[in-house]
Formats: C-alpha cells, sequence, structure tokens
C-alpha cells in the first residue's frame, strides 16, 4: 500500500493508480446497496415496462403477447391522439411564459438590495407548495360565483365565467396556475447565470458610455443564452408531464380538452386497468422525454467545454 | 447587472409580486369565513365577522395529523435512505477502482433520463406482486433509485483534493473508517442540497403516492389533501377546504422561510445538471 505515496501527489489523476486494485471486489461493496436498490426500483422497472407495452394484461395478469398491436391502437385512437396535442399545446403555453418571465425578473432582481430579496423570495415562494394546495388555492381563485376571478369580473361589470367548465378556457386557466406554480425556477437559474457575467465587461461599457439597453443586448443576453437553451429544455422537459393540475382542476375536461399524455397513461392504467395499453402510451412519452434529455445534455456538456 | 435599478423594472416586478400573493392572501381570507357567509354572499370575504371555526375543524378531525406524520416519515425516510445510499456509491465511484466501475456508473447516469411515467407501471406491478403496498416501505423505496444523489455525490467526492485521503491511508486507516470519519465530513454542503432537494419532492410528491396508498390512513398529505378536494363541488365545505389548503401549505412556507438559501440552491442545482 505505501507504493502509492511514492508518486507524485501534485497533479491528481481523477482515476486512482493500478497499483491499489488490490481487494478491488470488495471496493464494489460501497456502491452495491445503491445498485440493488437502482436494478430493482429502476432497470427492472424499464425493461417490465417495455415488455408490458407489447403485451394486453388488466388488472389480473398478462392475457397474451400482442407485440406492437397496443402502439397501432394509440396511433388510432382520437382521445390518445388529442392527449398529445393537448400536452404539445400545454407547453406552448407554459415554456415560453416561464423562460421569459422568468429572465425578465431576474433582470430586474438581480441587486443586492433588500427589496431585492424580498421580491425574490416571494417570487419563489410557490415553487415549494404541493401540486394538491396549488391547485386547491387556484380552483378557489376560477369559481364563477365565490372566487377571485368572479368577483373581479362583477366588480368590473362583466359576468363571470366558469374557466375551468369552458373548453376553450380550462387549459389556459391551467397554464396560468402552473406559471404561477413554477416561475421560481426559471428565475433562479436566469439569477445564477447573471452573476457569472464579470462585471468587468459592465466597467468597460460604462466607460464607453453605453446605454442599459446596449449592454443587455450587446454583455448580458449573449452571456447567457446557454443557459437560456437549457431553461427552455428543462422547463419542456417538466412542462411535458403535465399530470397533477388536469386531473385535480378539470379530470381532464371539458370534453377531454385538457387531458394530458400523463392522465392518458393514469387512467388507462389505473382507471380502466388496461396495463398494456398504458405502457404502450408511457414509453411513447419517454422517447419524446428522451429526446428533450438528450438535447440539455448536449447543452449542457457544450457550456462544459467552453469554460 | 450593474448600475443603478431602473425604477420602472422595479415597479413592475412589485406589481407582478402582488398578483403573485394575490391567490395565497384570497385563500386565506375565505379560510376565515364561516360556510354559511361564503354562501350567502360571495363578496362576504371582505368584511367581518371572521371566525376561526375552520380551523377548529382541521383539529377536530385527526385524519389530517395522520397524514402529516405519514408524509414526515415518508420524506425523512426517503431523505436518510438517499443520503446514505448516495454517500456510499458516490465515494466508490469517486474513489476506489473496481471491475466495471466506468461501466456501472455510466448506467447509473443513463437512470438520469428515465422519467417515471416509463417505470411507473411495472412498479406497481412488482409491489402488488410482494402486497407491499399502503405501506411505508412502498412509499419510500422506490425514491431511493433516483440517479441524481449518486451524481452529485459522486462529483463531490471527486472535488476533494486527494491528499486528504491518502494521508489516511498513510496511518493505515480502512477504506470505510476513510470514508466515515475524513471525507464525509466535509460533503456537509452536498449533503444539505441533496437531503433539501429529496425532503421536498418527497414531501410533495404526487403519483406514486395516489396510487400506492390507497388506504385513507397510509396517504401523505399531497393524497390527502386531494383525496377531500374531489368534493369540492359541493360549496358547503369551501372554507374548510380553504382553512386545509393554508394548513398544508404553510409549515413548508415557513420552512422555506427559514431555509431559503438552501432550498433555492438545491432545486437550482437539481435542475441544472
Amino acid at each position: 500500500m505505501a507504493t502509492a505515496f511514492d508518486e507524485p501527489t501534485a497533479p491528481l489523476p481523477v482515476t486512482p493508480p493500478r497499483k491499489r486494485r488490490e481487494g478491488s471486489w470488495r471496493h464494489a461493496l460501497f456502491v452495491l446497496p445503491y445498485l440493488i436498490v437502482f436494478a430493482a426500483m429502476l432497470a427492472v422497472p424499464l425493461g417490465m415496462g417495455l415488455w408490458l407495452s407489447l403485451v394486453k394484461g388488466d388488472l389480473f395478469g398478462i392475457d397474451r403477447f400482442v407485440g406492437l398491436a397496443n402502439f397501432a391502437r394509440l396511433l388510432r385512437d382520437p382521445v390518445f391522439l388529442q392527449t398529445v396535442a393537448n400536452t404539445f399545446y400545454f407547453v406552448l403555453l407554459t415554456v415560453p411564459a416561464l423562460t421569459l418571465f422568468g429572465l425578465l425578473l431576474a433582470l430586474a432582481l438581480n441587486h443586492q438590495k433588500r427589496w431585492a430579496a424580498v421580491l425574490r423570495t416571494i417570487f419563489f415562494c410557490s415553487t415549494v407548495l404541493s401540486v394538491t394546495v396549488v391547485t386547491l388555492v387556484w380552483r378557489l381563485v376560477f369559481l364563477p360565483d365565490a372566487g377571485l376571478v368572479g368577483v373581479i369580473a362583477r366588480a368590473l361589470g362583466r359576468t363571470p365565467v366558469a374557466a375551468l367548465n369552458d373548453e376553450t378556457l380550462a387549459m389556459p386557466a391551467i397554464a396560468v396556475t402552473t406559471i404561477w406554480w413554477c416561475i421560481g425556477l426559471p428565475m433562479v437559474l436566469f439569477l445564477a447565470a447573471l452573476q457569472q457575467v464579470p462585471r468587468e465587461l459592465y466597467e468597460a461599457a460604462a466607460l464607453d458610455n453605453a446605454t442599459r439597453w446596449r449592454m443587455l443586448t450587446r454583455i448580458t443576453l449573449p452571456a447567457i443564452r446557454r443557459t437560456f437553451l437549457l431553461v427552455v429544455i428543462i422547463e419542456v422537459i417538466l412542462q411535458f408531464q403535465l399530470f397533477g393540475q388536469a386531473q385535480l382542476m378539470t379530470l381532464g375536461g371539458p370534453n377531454n380538452a385538457t387531458r394530458s399524455i400523463v392522465l392518458f397513461i393514469y387512467e388507462a392504467g389505473w382507471r380502466q386497468w388496461q396495463l398494456g395499453y398504458a405502457a404502450a402510451a408511457a414509453q411513447i412519452l419517454f422517447a419524446m422525454i428522451l429526446v428533450a434529455a438528450m438535447a440539455q445534455y448536449l447543452v449542457a456538456s457544450r457550456r462544459e467545454e467552453s469554460r | 447587472m450593474i448600475g443603478r435599478p431602473n425604477p420602472l423594472a422595479v415597479a413592475l416586478a412589485v406589481l407582478a409580486a402582488l398578483l403573485m400573493l394575490v391567490p395565497l392572501l384570497w385563500v386565506v381570507l375565505l379560510s376565515l369565513k364561516s360556510n354559511a357567509a361564503l354562501l350567502a354572499d360571495s363578496n362576504s370575504a371582505f368584511h367581518a365577522p371572521y371566525t376561526l371555526e375552520n380551523y377548529a375543524g382541521i383539529f377536530g378531525n385527526g385524519q389530517v395529523f395522520r397524514w402529516i406524520a405519514n408524509s414526515l416519515i415518508v420524506s425523512l425516510g426517503m431523505t436518510a435512505g438517499v443520503l446514505i445510499l448516495s454517500s456510499l456509491a458516490g465515494y466508490g465511484f469517486a474513489r476506489l477502482e473496481f471491475p466495471y466501475r466506468r461501466l456501472l456508473f455510466v448506467i447509473v447516469l443513463l437512470g438520469l433520463a428515465v422519467p417515471e411515467q416509463a417505470v411507473i407501471i411495472a412498479r406497481h406491478r412488482l409491489f402488488s406482486a410482494a402486497e407491499l403496498h399502503n405501506s411505508y416501505t412502498a412509499l419510500i423505496l422506490p425514491g431511493l433509485s433516483a440517479p441524481f444523489g449518486v451524481f452529485l455525490m459522486t462529483q463531490y467526492f471527486r472535488g476533494i483534493p486527494r491528499d486528504i485521503d491518502e494521508a489516511a491511508l498513510l496511518d493505515n486507516a480502512s477504506r470505510l473508517r476513510i470514508f466515515w470519519r475524513v471525507l464525509l465530513p466535509l460533503t456537509f454542503p452536498a449533503q444539505a442540497t441533496l437531503g433539501i432537494f429529496t425532503f421536498l419532492s418527497a414531501w410533495n410528491d404526487y403519483w406514486w403516492p395516489l396510487i400506492s396508498a390507497t388506504n385513507k390512513d397510509m396517504f401523505t398529505l399531497t393524497v390527502g389533501i386531494a383525496s377531500t378536494q374531489m368534493n369540492f363541488a359541493q360549496t358547503e365545505g369551501l372554507g374548510f377546504l380553504m382553512a386545509q389548503a393554508v394548513f398544508a401549505g404553510l409549515p413548508i412556507l415557513v420552512v422555506y422561510l427559514f431555509f431559503q438559501k438552501y432550498i433555492v440552491r438545491a432545486v437550482a442545482g437539481a435542475a441544472g445538471q
């Protein structure tokens, strides 16, 4: 063992020197507990999920192997296709707004002042709430008679609308709820990026009498563009998984207008007990998320290189 | 950015912050109204009389406390489990040499890309087969497989200078001892980040407890609040529902106010990986 110390210690290699390989199987004991849980709770279920998507199964067990029939049926199922469209619509309603508001808030609140800290606290506080509390709050806001929206509408002399019962308004209402709930994360991600921008750049620009707008468009925005991309991808992945808000606020209605892919999986799996069908829908969602996750990885690793 | 803040931007931010708070204040206001008053006049929230009867109703109903206790047990159990497993595995992957180490680490990292939806159906079947639903084991165990903790701890151990363990090896300390006595205390910042993130995700988790805990006594707080929300249609219980929302949301908001810095760092750190 002492031989390890004959080597220079200054530039440390990422992997330990080969000399320490004795007892190497024993070293694996450190990672074994996690690997067992990983295998049982993640790797095996993932494989099982793939298998399930190829069978017809119900509450009582697997019926028979059907190949790709579940997928073929999904692609012909108008309800499923609508959930895909609904999910994309929801992402379109939320992600640009979250990114833009997050960026604007970060720009406005990037000051080391007490008021800025208080406002940051307020904008992040909804993030720590659970989906059930958030939906409870917002269902109340959207109630046509006793709700806040109703009170405001009447004060303005309008007839209040039950937004959550309206086919065209229900999804935007869920989107507003979601933006309120999730705005904290993009804001803090942008704030972290803004703090990385070298101060000297602004000082040099100030010497040149650059305007505020010029500094924003020439220094700040180019410096944080990777974070911008990362925020968009993270939010796409998050909002793609819309579930709790749609289930708790509208049950996917009215007339399937707010049924998301995940809600479809949940109902196929646990309401109708069509396990194979639900598993197949889950694989399609998985494939979509995987594409986004790969984009995230590419952006993140490019960022590492540029440092 | 340097320079004085732009007054217009500040004004808009303050306005947005008020909009942020209005729904919460509205709920608090309604939770202080009797149901009869709410039904009689929908604008009654803005004037007296206010009452605490809805909160008294919660304290008279032991179920909510049972759910809070369940949430605490599950969240603390999952946090402890994740910290232990991730620290051990992180040390192993970062510092020790064993067969297939790189391959195993890559496989674990690939797990980061697997969303809950892709595994939840099979997990549910596994726990059904083991007859483990409606137990703390079922509520805690799946959360322990999340690869994020292992990834974070491995990165953190790699960042600790190797001289520290080499010095301890000179003293003939065992690997376990080096891990436990020398390196682990140095990882406190990462433990705090990972612990807070895990606790918060476990506390707010919804889908898995919804399908695994079907017995009312095993509900977590999120599922319990969801179950009472289902009979939202009868407006008689509106004030009571609001009191429940406040009651369920307040503890986590208070915790947030105290540990804000760590929570923000934990959430942002987890997303940035």
